[in-house]
Parts: C-alpha cells; sequence; structure tokens
C-alpha cells in the first residue's frame, strides 16, 4: 500500500511493496448475488482469493426436515432461481425411486421439455451476463428478452413466472395446452436467430476473445481434484453428461450432441453454452413431437397414493376426497431407505441425497449443488490472474447463491 | 447394473478387508460400512486402484442419530466418470470422536468437511483450515442436529436507535407450529384428550 515509510533502496530507486487486501463483494455487480471474495493482491495479480459464502444461508436443509415431502418442493425452485426447475426434477427423482412410483411418459416427456427450457433460460443469463463482466453491455439485454418469453411458458404451464412447483412426485402438476405446444414450437424456430445474433456480437469479438481466451483453463486432473460437473467439464474435453452417461427420465429416447471444448479456457466454456442451447433446442423441438404423438398422450400423473386424485372423481367418489385431504395435510409416507439422485441441471451435477425414515417428512435431505465445488476452487482457478479476471472467472463458474448457501 | 455393483462391492472387501465393515446394495446403489480409522486410506485407494476408479468427490455430508451410541453417519459419495459408477461410504462416530480429513486426497473435500463441522460440529483431524463455512460470523451450535430447535437461540435486528443491527435472544409471539398429521387409525402413539378415563378402567 504505502512503500513510503519504511524501505527505499537508494541505488535501484526500489520501494518496499506490501500486498494489497481488497474487499470484492459482498454487493458487487459481478459477484452474481451475494458473494463475498476476500482478495490479496500483489498489483494486479490475484496473490490469494478466500470466498466467504453462507450470506443467502436460509437453512434449506433444517427447515425440510420439518416438512412434508409436498411441501419441501416448493424450496428447490428457491435454490437455483436461474433454472428452477431442473432443481425440482431432482427431488422428485429421489421420492420416485424410494417409492417406486413410474412416471407415465406424457408426464416424462413434459418434465424433459421444461429440463430444457430450463438449460436455455440459465444459459441465456450466463452467457449474457457473463458478456456484460468483461465490458459488453448489449447481449443481455437481448437475452433477458428471450428470458422473459421462456418466463412466460412457465407461467402458462404452472402459473408462475419463476417459483414453478410444477414437477411433482409421480409426473407433473398439470397436463400442457396444445397451444402453449404450439407457441413454444414457433419460439423455437425463432430462437436461433437470436442466438445467432448474441453469437456475431460475441463469438468473434475482439475485446470479448482478449477477456476470455486463457482465463482460469482447467485441466483434467483440477476436474477431478475439484470434483467439477457440467460445463466445467465439458469445455475441457471431456464428453461428461449424466443425461448421456446415467440416463435419467427418457433422455435415452432423444438425440442430441455433447459438445465439448478443446482448451478448457472462458472462451471454450462459453462455447460449449452457446452450442448446448441450440442442442436445448432441438431436443425441446423433438419432446414436441413425441407429446403430440398418440403414445404421448394419456395422463401426466402417476395416480396413486404419492399424487391427488382426478378433480372429477372428487365430485362423485369419497375415498378420493379423503386422498385429496390426507395427501395434502398429512402427506404421503415414504418408506425407510436412502437414496442418491442427481440430475444434469444447466450448472452442472445437482443431486439430493435423502435419507428417509419412513414418516411423511423426510429425515435428512443433503442437497448438492454444484456451484459449491465451483466456487470452492475459486483460489485455486484465480491465483495469478489480474483482478480483472475474478469477473471473468466467477461469470464462467456460472455461481447462483441460492445453490451455493442453501 | 446390480451385478456390477454386487461383483465392485465384492472386489472392494476382498482387497480391503480391514477397510469394510459391511457393505449392500439398495435401491441399484453400493453403500460401504467403512471404519473410522481407515477412511483416509481406503478413499486413497478408491482413488487409485483402476478397478474403481473413484476419483471425483460427490458430496460429504452427516447424518444425527440422537437415539444411536455412535451418533453421526458421515456419508460420502463418489463418482468414476471413467467407469462410470458411484459409491457411498457411511462412517459411523461418536459425537466426541474425530474423523481423519481426506482433503489431501481430494481438495474438493475442503468446504464439505468444513460445513460438515459448521453443521454437526464434527471435527476433522488433518483439515487445514476447519473455520465456519454457512452460518454467521460468530454464530453458535450446530444446526443441523436434531437436539437444535429449526428456530434457533438468536434473531437479529437492525435497531434505529442505536444505528447498528442487534443480536437477541429469539422471541416467539405464538408457540412454533409442529402439527402432528399422522392418522389416529394408523398405528398413533399419544391418548387424545378425554381418552384418559378410558384406560383408567
Amino acid at each position: 500500500m504505502d512503500g513510503s515509510k519504511g524501505f527505499e533502496d537508494a541505488l535501484t530507486g526500489e520501494q518496499k511493496i506490501r500486498n494489497f487486501n481488497i474487499n470484492f463483494g459482498p454487493q458487487h455487480p459481478a459477484a452474481h448475488g451475494v458473494l463475498r471474495l476476500v482478495l490479496e493482491l500483489d498489483g494486479e495479480i490475484v496473490e490469494r482469493c478466500d470466498p466467504h459464502i453462507g450470506l443467502l444461508h436460509r437453512g434449506t436443509e433444517k427447515l425440510m426436515e420439518s416438512r412434508t415431502y409436498l411441501q419441501n418442493l416448493p424450496y428447490f425452485d428457491r435454490l437455483d432461481y436461474v433454472a428452477p426447475m431442473n432443481q425440482e426434477h431432482a427431488w422428485c427423482l429421489a421420492i420416485e425411486k424410494l417409492t417406486g412410483t413410474v412416471v407415465p411418459r406424457r408426464g416424462s416427456l413434459i418434465r424433459v421439455l421444461f429440463s430444457e427450457i430450463g438449460r436455455i433460460l440459465n444459459h441465456l443469463l450466463n452467457v449474457t451476463t457473463q458478456a456484460m463482466d468483461v465490458g459488453a453491455l448489449t447481449p443481455p439485454l437481448w437475452g433477458f428478452e428471450e428470458r422473459e418469453k421462456l418466463m412466460i411458458f412457465y407461467e402458462r404451464a404452472c402459473g408462475a413466472r419463476l417459483h414453478a412447483n410444477y414437477f411433482r412426485p409421480g409426473g407433473v402438476h398439470q397436463d400442457l395446452p396444445p397451444e402453449l405446444l404450439a407457441d413454444i414450437e414457433e419460439w423455437c424456430g425463432e430462437f436461433p436467430k437470436v442466438l445467432d445474433d448474441i453469437d456475431g456480437l460475441l463469438t468473434e469479438n475482439r475485446i470479448f476473445k482478449q477477456r476470455n481466451c486463457d482465463i482460469g483453463v482447467i485441466s483434467e486432473q483440477e476436474i477431478l481434484d475439484w470434483g467439477y460437473s457440467g460445463v466445467m467439464v465439458r469445455g475441457s474435453g471431456l464428453a461428461w453428461d449424466l443425461r448421456r452417461a446415467q440416463p435419467y427420465e427418457c433422455y435415452d429416447e432423444f438425440e442430441f450432441q455433447v459438445p465439448v471444448g478443446k482448451n478448457g479456457d472462458c472462451y471454450d466454456r462459453y462455447l460449449c453454452r452457446m452450442e448446448e442451447m441450440r442442442q436445448s433446442v432441438s431436443i425441446i423441438l423433438q419432446a414436441i413431437e413425441k407429446l403430440r404423438a398418440p403414445e404421448g398422450q394419456g395422463d401426466v400423473l402417476a395416480r396413486g397414493k404419492v399424487t391427488p386424485p382426478k378433480r372429477g372423481d372428487m365430485k362423485t367418489s369419497m375415498e378420493a376426497l379423503i386422498h385429496h385431504f390426507k395427501l395434502y395435510t398429512e402427506g404421503f409416507h415414504v418408506p425407510e431407505g436412502e437414496v442418491y439422485t442427481a440430475v444434469e441441471a444447466p450448472k452442472g451435477e445437482f443431486g439430493v441425497y435423502l435419507v428417509a425414515d419412513g414418516s411423511n417428512k423426510p429425515y435428512r435431505a443433503k442437497i448438492r449443488a454444484p456451484g459449491y465445488l465451483h466456487l470452492q476452487s475459486m483460489d485455486h482457478v484465480a491465483k495469478g490472474h489480474q483482478l480483472a479476471d475474478v469477473a471473468a472467472i466467477i461469470g464462467t463458474m456460472d455461481v447462483v447463491f441460492g445453490e451455493i448457501d442453501r | 447394473m446390480t451385478e456390477a455393483l454386487t461383483e465392485l462391492g465384492a472386489y472392494i472387501e476382498a482387497k480391503r478387508p480391514d477397510c469394510v465393515i459391511g457393505w449392500d446394495i439398495s435401491h441399484d446403489e453400493l453403500n460401504v460400512d467403512v471404519a473410522p480409522a481407515n477412511i483416509r486410506g481406503f478413499v486413497e485407494f478408491l482413488k487409485s486402484d483402476p478397478t474403481c476408479r473413484f476419483s471425483s468427490l460427490i458430496d460429504i455430508t452427516a447424518v444425527d442419530y440422537p437415539e444411536r451410541a455412535k451418533r453421526f453417519d458421515v456419508v460420502y459419495h463418489f463418482l468414476s466418470m471413467y467407469q462410470n459408477q458411484r459409491i457411498r461410504l457411511r462412517v459411523s462416530v461418536r459425537e466426541d470422536e474425530m474423523v481423519a480429513s481426506v482433503v489431501d486426497v481430494h481438495p474438493s473435500a475442503n468446504w464439505f468437511e468444513r460445513e460438515v463441522f459448521d453443521m454437526f460440529g464434527i471435527m476433522f483431524t488433518g483439515h487445514p483450515d476447519l473455520r465456519r463455512l454457512l452460518t454467521d460470523y460468530g454464530f453458535r451450535g450446530y444446526p443441523l442436529r436434531k437436539d437444535f430447535p429449526t428456530t434457533g437461540y438468536t434473531e437479529m435486528r437492525y435497531d434505529e436507535e442505536q444505528k447498528r443491527v442487534v443480536y437477541e435472544p429469539v422471541s416467539l409471539v405464538q408457540e412454533y407450529r409442529q402439527f402432528d398429521f399422522m392418522s389416529p387409525w394408523e398405528g398413533a402413539q399419544y391418548v387424545l384428550p378425554g381418552d384418559e378415563k378410558q384406560e383408567a378402567k
């Protein structure tokens, strides 16, 4: 900070310099939420980076222990609030695995459809705000326009723009109207043009490349050491995608490519995300086609103990009425056991470790968020980079504090 | 899937009989119970053995069972991207027992162990920086233990007179609502009000 007081070398004219400690966040626009970084700088070079997290800690896991399985579902929307339905998916899969519920085909297809919409929602936000962190203002404006349209699809499916509470154990809450499918299909036709626009703005942009190429390079060994998942892995050339490697839902019948990068830097991860959005559009179109086919018709919920009865049945059947009342007060009981289920959320592997004790509440639920591990390695990745690159690295790691702090 | 896991479980038990207390497969997942003393070596074995190659640490967490003598289960999840397998390790420890840290095998264990310490108060020997992680600066108690109330003990508010944030003991305007939704006709343990006299007869 000040070399003026003590040491001054008369021969060389050099001064003794002390490292500079600065606080980055918690209210910094490039911190993507409430991240506080304590940075030790040598000039502009980062020597040490200590992330302080927990400023958004809400005790989700503790709260979940005193609520029923269905009441816990909305908490998952509030984890990674950029792509809410992908989180719900992991929770539903965990309950279905323990109770042995089989999701009907239409419900499964709708889940895939909305998981991919969630992926586009997330990548649009990430790619464009990362571009903003490195100096471009236009991409977020264009990206958010498309996000707005997607959130309207969310709203038309379940009534909520963000905190959907749409995926339920045994399927999805309600069926989609055919007009919504038509509108999503129409949007899929227009969206690639917007992607091309963003592509034209960023991909060959000199400033964008200078800020992203060779920044935050991740090697295969680092992937293993730091437990990376998602784009952080694929950007470094490993074609690891849970949708492909350990297929859940009905992803095994969809055709899609898994894009991989070559250099493992921020720029390659950006390219991966752009390509993943195009792949998601193709999955959405396939899902719509399958939903319209005769095999795609039918119920969206596996009717049984874990799901509510049909509205019509409740008007005529006393049992259905009792079942409905008991389901929404006592909730359903999940057999004793422990499972870990993971989904390929847009940010990486999002998992739920659920310990059930046979009652109507989870005994313990652990949420494994991909961003938690990514941010953990901040010190390792940012060391030796310039201060300005820290913003680019936070952006490329795709951290959202809802899921990290839980 | 299950045969491959059975094979893997048998292989691991044969290779490291000193570490494995027992193993089973439930819901297509391999669970291995590990002795607390050997956890570090066992994790290293799982990472380096060519048949296992569980080189990605997925998660470390704990589960509290207050009624057991060995109160906590520390649970590790590993993934092998090369063999496309998952494994779960369970280590039972007493409240006063310490667990060996696996940070030098998997650097990513750092925050997970800090979180387990923060939430459950389980100490990890050999951890480079065992500070609290998610809770407030200066927080006391271990929130995810079953005997910790959901409301906590202290609450925080901004005081207009003192112009700063103050911490106070929690005062509840009404009692915390814990509904008992269990069916009265499905093995309820309690006596309904008015039924005491029936018991006396």
